[in-house]
């Protein structure tokens, strides 16, 4: 199934299983490996359980009563599955973007030091400073520089989607997981969120979820092909997309299912 | 075509938009027509109407005031009802008179219509004035006028007394409790202290008595001085100067006058203490209760039910249980109000409240201090009956919220504590401030539970005061709604406490419009914040 060697991966799945409640089982037996600071695409028909297996890295998943993961995904070697994992720690190191873009109602400020306020940070100046590398990192500081204190909710869009990315790196993680980002949007804010997928990869691994082939084989440099929570092929972007070695994965790209 | 339009017609729905329409209209037009009445009757009570002499073709002759005309019973002509007051001459203050039998009406300027102590209104014509402090008047309304300026300076100065005599019996009763305390103890009557007491005591005593004997010469010289009124038949009546409280002339009065008048009424009305059994005077103390009640009710019963909703919403595990829970919720708002008064009463009353007195002040029973009704119990009486409400529009806010936001909290490393604090309770603030302004309108509106734990006919106290420790949560208090039933139910002369259950009524909706126009600004205020983003 892995036909690429990933050396130094900063998430290793090994055979993670994963199942909802009532046990119907939505991912069976899946064995991954992320590399770090590159862009990995996990794409399939939906129902799939892309979404699932991503929701599975920050333990997201835990908020349903009733779900049970078996196997293990290590971050940096460590098993985020064990008894003693520090469930909050963990989502700081891994954010995440969600599909519809979900501003708090609260300024543009507080929005992007959220995850600083709660962890208790209080100097004003690291505050600021944070505020405006964060919201340049998201591609948004020319925008909002001017209206900071104003209420989040009057963001296009767009501009949401990339607050709540700016809101994701603020706390500086070393992972961040998209799902589909941009199925809300139009497609010149699209186009804005790639190009930005594009710049945070030299900072950030990401870990993207996506319907649309066109944007994975854009921004990726991995993709994996998931097909009823199975890994059917995981392999370099370019290579996936220009000669899939799995008949499945071929229909799929191609558009004859799916 | 033509068969096609009945079903099209049916189809588009034309009939059901037209039923809910009516149903909406009736809704509005029942309650319009409830808020006119009430504003009708309530507010021309005070107005100053034209006093008539009515000359009957007997002979007779009386001042009225004409309340309404209606076709008498057997149908042969109208008749009239008309005020006529003077209850101490005639025993009655309203009579029906067959407009047949009326010869002439008339306006005479000098009819004066006076507002007493006792025995409520009387209209007559002025004939002589005592002296007062050896000066004469002129036997006019100015005169009267000036004399009662005098008198009431006095009168003045006899509260200044009264108050004094009131703050003694305070401190003589404190003192007693005290005493009380110590022979529970169980220390001897030889005690220095309680000798002391029983000294301190004896010279207040001593000056209460004193005082008592001042107060008594006081009023009594103060008495004195009378003015010799006549009704239209002539019919002499000596009133005391003391008792009036307002005199003036309604058929000499220009508008603005009236107006002036008018305006003065009303604010005694929401200032003033009541008299003659609550149906004339002020509503101050019932308004008081009214407004401190809601308060009180709302301290205990808002953040208990926002705390409740929270735990079910967002703690307790969702099973048989939790659901159970969540019916017997919905069921505990649709029990009879009285039923939570009888519950109050058994409970908070005569279960805490006597836990508290056998505790706390064993040495005054069997008079109860917190162990009979007050403010406090009929408040959390209240707060029970009111929880339910909070409970479930808090738990519908908290629902109403997209999931997304708690994700996006959890995902930024904020625990479940952090989320609710920070993101879950502002964003469901307009919801549960709706559920406040329910609770309260509904608490503003209760009677009959608050008539076991603490309503009172006439509160000797406000329930906040200048003595030590300034709120009184166990006293006994008035309210509006207790105040509609006594004096429209209860009271001897029915017919002249009628204007004021109008008023009454219009103030307690007044109060409950202002109530929830505060809230719900509040809560627009707070909705605009967290769905609109405007700050």
């Amino acid at each position: 199934m892995t036909d690429v060697n990933i050396e130094n991966p900063i998430i290793k799945v090994n055979d993670l299983r994963f199942f909802y409640p009532g046990d119907a089982r939505a991912i069976h037996g899946v064995d991954i490996a992320f590399p770090e600071k590159q862009v990995t695409a996990l794409i399939g028909p939906s129902g799939c359980g892309k979404s699932t297996l991503l929701r599975c890295f920050n333990r997201m998943n835990d908020l349903i009563d009733g779900s049970r993961v078996e196997g293990e995904v290590l971050l940096d070697g460590q098993n985020i599955y064990e008894r003693n994992t520090d469930i909050i720690e963990l989502r700081r190191r891994v954010g995440m973007v969600f599909q519809k873009s979900n501003p708090f109602p609260k300024s543009i400020y507080e929005n992007v030091i959220y995850g600083l306020r709660i962890a208790g940070e209080k100097d004003k100046k690291l505050l600021d400073e944070r505020v405006e590398t964060s919201l340049k990192g998201a591609a948004l500081w020319d925008e909002v520089k001017d209206r900071l204190h104003q209420s989040a909710l009057g963001l296009s869009g767009g501009q949401m989607q990339r607050l709540c990315i700016a809101r994701a790196i603020a706390v500086n993680p070393r992972v961040i997981l998209m799902d589909e980002p941009c199925s809300a949007l139009d497609p010149k804010s699209t186009a804005r969120v790639e190009e930005l997928i594009g710049e945070l990869r030299d900072e950030f691994t990401i870990i993207i979820v996506t319907h649309n082939m066109q944007q994975a084989a854009r921004v990726s440099d991995y993709t994996a092909f998931l097909f009823e929570g199975n890994l059917i092929e995981y392999g370099q972007t370019n290579e996936l997309f220009v000669k899939p070695k799995n008949k499945q994965t071929e229909d799929y790209i191609t558009g004859r299912f799916g | 075509m033509s068969k096609k339009t009945p079903s099209k017609f049916w189809s588009i729905g034309e009939p059901m938009v037209w039923l809910s329409s009516a149903a909406l209209s009736i809704t509005l037009l029942c309650a319009v027509v409830l808020l006119i009445v009430i504003i009708t009757n309530g507010l021309g009570v005070f107005w100053p109407s034209q006093l008539e002499l009515v000359e009957l073709k007997d002979g007779q002759r009386l001042y009225g005031q004409l309340i309404q005309t209606e076709t008498n019973h057997h149908e042969t002509g109208l008749r009239r009802q008309y005020k006529i007051a003077n209850r101490d001459l005639y025993g009655l203050d309203f009579r029906w008179i067959e407009e047949s039998q009326i010869s002439s009406v008339s306006y005479p300027d000098e009819i004066i219509s006076l507002e007493r102590q006792e025995y409520g209104d009387f209209y007559g014509t002025i004939q002589s004035i005592d002296k007062v402090e050896g000066k004469s008047f002129a036997t006019d309304l100015d005169g009267l006028n000036r004399a009662l300026e005098i008198v009431s300076h006095e009168l003045d100065g006899l509260s200044e007394l009264d108050d004094k005599l009131k703050d003694l019996a305070y401190e003589m009763e404190q003192l007693r409790l005290k005493d009380l305390k110590y022979a529970y103890k169980g220390l001897s009557e030889s005690d220095s202290r309680r000798a002391e007491i029983l000294q301190e005591r004896s010279a207040m005593q001593q000056e209460f008595s004193e005082l008592l004997v001042v107060q008594s010469s006081r009023t009594q010289k103060i008495r004195e001085a009378k003015v010799l009124f006549a009704d239209a038949n002539g019919k002499q009546k000596d009133i005391v100067l003391a008792d009036i409280v307002q005199a003036y002339a309604p058929n000499q009065m220009s508008r603005g006058e009236k107006l002036f008048f008018y305006g003065h009424k009303i604010v005694e009305l929401v200032s003033g203490q009541p008299r003659e059994s609550n149906t004339e005077g002020g509503l101050f103390p019932a308004i008081f209760g009214t407004v401190m009640l809601i308060f009180v009710m709302s301290i205990f019963s808002f953040p208990l039910g926002v705390i409740a909703a929270i735990y079910l919403r967002e703690y307790a595990k969702d099973g048989p249980l939790v659901r159970i829970v969540r019916i017997a919720v919905n069921n505990l708002a649709g029990i009879p109000s009285i039923v939570y008064g009888i519950f109050g009463l058994g409970f908070f009353v005569y279960g805490i409240g006597h836990a508290i007195d056998t505790l706390f002040f064993p040495e005054r029973l069997p008079t109860p201090t917190f162990g009979t009704g007050g403010l406090l119990w009929a408040s959390l009486t209240l707060a029970l009956l009111t929880v339910p409400v909070v409970i479930v529009s808090t738990e519908e806010a908290l629902g109403a919220i997209p999931r997304e936001m708690r994700e996006g909290s959890y995902a930024l490393g904020a625990t479940k504590f952090q989320t609710l604090v920070k993101i879950l309770l502002p964003m469901a603030s307009p919801g549960i401030l709706t559920g406040l302004i329910l609770a309260m309108a509904r608490a503003a509106g209760e009677v009959a539970p608050l008539m076991i734990t603490g309503v009172v006919k006439l509160a000797p106290a406000l329930p906040i005061d200048g003595n030590f420790p300034f709120f009184h949560l166990d006293r006994k208090f008035m309210h509006l709604g207790f105040h509609i039933y006594d004096i429209g139910f209860q009271s001897p002369n029915v017919e002249a406490a009628k204007p004021m259950v109008f008023v009454t009524t219009f103030l307690l909706v007044l109060i409950v419009l202002i109530m929830s126009s505060v809230a719900i600004r509040l809560r627009n205020k707070m909705k605009k914040r967290y769905t609109f983003g405007t700050f």
